[in-house]
Order: structure tokens, then sequence, then C-alpha cells
């Protein structure tokens, strides 16, 4: 038997990290395999994670500038294996946001919180999320599992 | 992004003509949101039926709306699709709105108010 080689991805796509790019990248995606082989709601699930991915890597990692980003997917028994990389400033601390939700009752109109939702929702509804910085690149890495992972109301992990 | 309106005596009712509110519309959706309950009845009912992909930045431009309608007035949500709800419900955003299951029941509803 040969020794096991890394497995190429299935698809992988390199483009510009803004908001419109994002969103065409995404529709090329959710067309392609492995994402299109999915049911719908692992698709619409596939799509909501990635977004909020790419989104966090035009906003904070490039900001104005703007960078390239690389999206690699990869089908296996468990789910989409998915890798981001890209060339943008670390994660403050070089570590992920926890992705809390605002605590306490949400009863004042002033109080209530406009952001902070992405990084909840992308650990709510991935698993196994690595993410490590090497040679001026962010890399993160986590899986989608097959039949979704919607954690009962919110009580996601972290 | 295309918002249709329709005003009644106690409600206006906005269908959001779009089949996704994201990163890249979000503040789109915010000004015509603005633009369009600068008057009208207290009770905003947006209908998001037609709106199948809901993002952070999306669900934050509709509690900004939430906020600009100030303490008087009230945005309500009727007709969410799936991932639409399940973006409301992993970020407890379902329970600062009140979301009815389809227009009819929030127009009827606010009718007899």
């Amino acid at each position: 038997m040969p020794e096991a080689a890394v497995q190429a991805p299935e698809l992988r796509l390199e483009f510009w990290a803004d908001p419109v790019s994002v969103q065409q990248s995404l529709a090329q995606m959710l067309d392609l395999p492995p994402l299109s082989a999915l049911s719908d709601e692992d698709r619409s699930v596939a799509e909501l994670v990635l977004a909020e991915v790419l989104n966090n890597v035009v906003e904070h990692a490039y900001g104005a500038g703007g960078g390239r980003v690389t999206v690699s997917l990869t089908g296996d028994p468990d789910g989409i294996r998915c890798r981001v990389i890209d060339q943008g400033r670390a994660m403050p601390g070089e570590r992920l946001p926890e992705g809390r939700l605002p605590g306490g009752p949400m009863t004042a109109l002033a109080d209530l919180p406009e952001g902070g939702f992405g990084w909840h929702l992308i650990r709510s509804l991935s698993v196994g999320l690595t993410y490590a910085r090497v040679n001026g690149q962010n890399r993160l890495g986590f899986l989608l599992p097959h039949g979704g992972l919607d954690l009962a109301d919110g009580d996601a992990p972290g | 992004m295309q918002l249709q309106t329709q005003t009644r005596p106690k409600v206006m009712s906005v269908l959001v003509m779009e089949d996704r509110i994201d990163a890249a519309t979000a503040i789109q959706f915010k000004e015509k949101m603005r633009d369009v309950t600068r008057d009208g009845p207290a009770r905003v009912v947006l209908d998001m039926a037609r709106v199948q992909f809901l993002d952070s930045s999306g669900l934050g431009a509709i509690v900004a709306v939430k906020k600009l309608l100030g303490p008087d007035r009230v945005l309500e949500l009727s007709s969410l699709t799936p991932t639409v709800e399940k973006v409301f419900r992993l970020t407890r955003m379902d329970s600062v709105f009140t979301i009815h299951p389809s227009l009819e029941i929030a127009v009827a509803q606010a009718a007899s108010a």
C-alpha cells in the first residue's frame, strides 16, 4: 500500500476579500461539489458558516486594504472539511474569539447588540475548529458535519 | 435592495424583495428601512418570506432598524424561512422580536390590538 498522500481538496477557490466577491464566491461554491451534493439544510448551514468566516476575513483580517483569501473544501464521511487561508492581520492574541453572546436580559432597546453574532454562529454550527498563524498567514480549519449540529437553543460551547 | 411597503390603519408592512440580507447589502437595507419607515403607524412588520439567507451583518441591520424606530414604535417580523429562523434562534434574537408565522396573522393581530 502506498503511503496516504495529503488529499487534494475537491474544490479550491481563491478570490479577493470584499463583500461582493464573498457573495459571488459563495454562490459558486454552493453550485459545485462537494457542497452541491449536500441536503438543502446542510448547504444552507455551510453557506452561513462560510459567509461568517469570510466576512470576518474581509472586515477584520484585511479591513480597508483588502487582500486574497483561499477556501478549500473536501467532502469526507463525517462532513465537509473546510480550510480558509488569508494573509491579513492575525486574530487578536493569535487566538480565536470565544463568540459568546452578549449576556444579560436584552430588554432595554439601546442595549441590544448589533454585532458579535458571527463567531457564535460559526462555533454553534461547526466542529473541530482550529486556527494557526503561520508565516504571516491565518489558517482556519473546521468541519461542517453532515446532518448539522444546531445545538439546542444557542447552548453552543464557549 | 428593494422593499415593498403597504400601510394600513394600524400597521405598516414591509416586504423584502431580495433573497438575501448579507454583509454586501446590510447597510443598504438599513438605510432603505430608515427611509420607508420615517412616517407611518407605530407598528411595522417586516415580511421576510422571500429572504432565504441572513448572516450576522443582516441580523445586526435588523436589530439596528428596531433601534432606529425608537421606543414608541415597534418592529415585528413575519414569515421567516427555515435558515433565517435558525439564525434568530441560535443568537437568541427570537426572544427580542415578536415573530409571526405569516403577514396575515401579524396584520390581524395589529388590527385587533
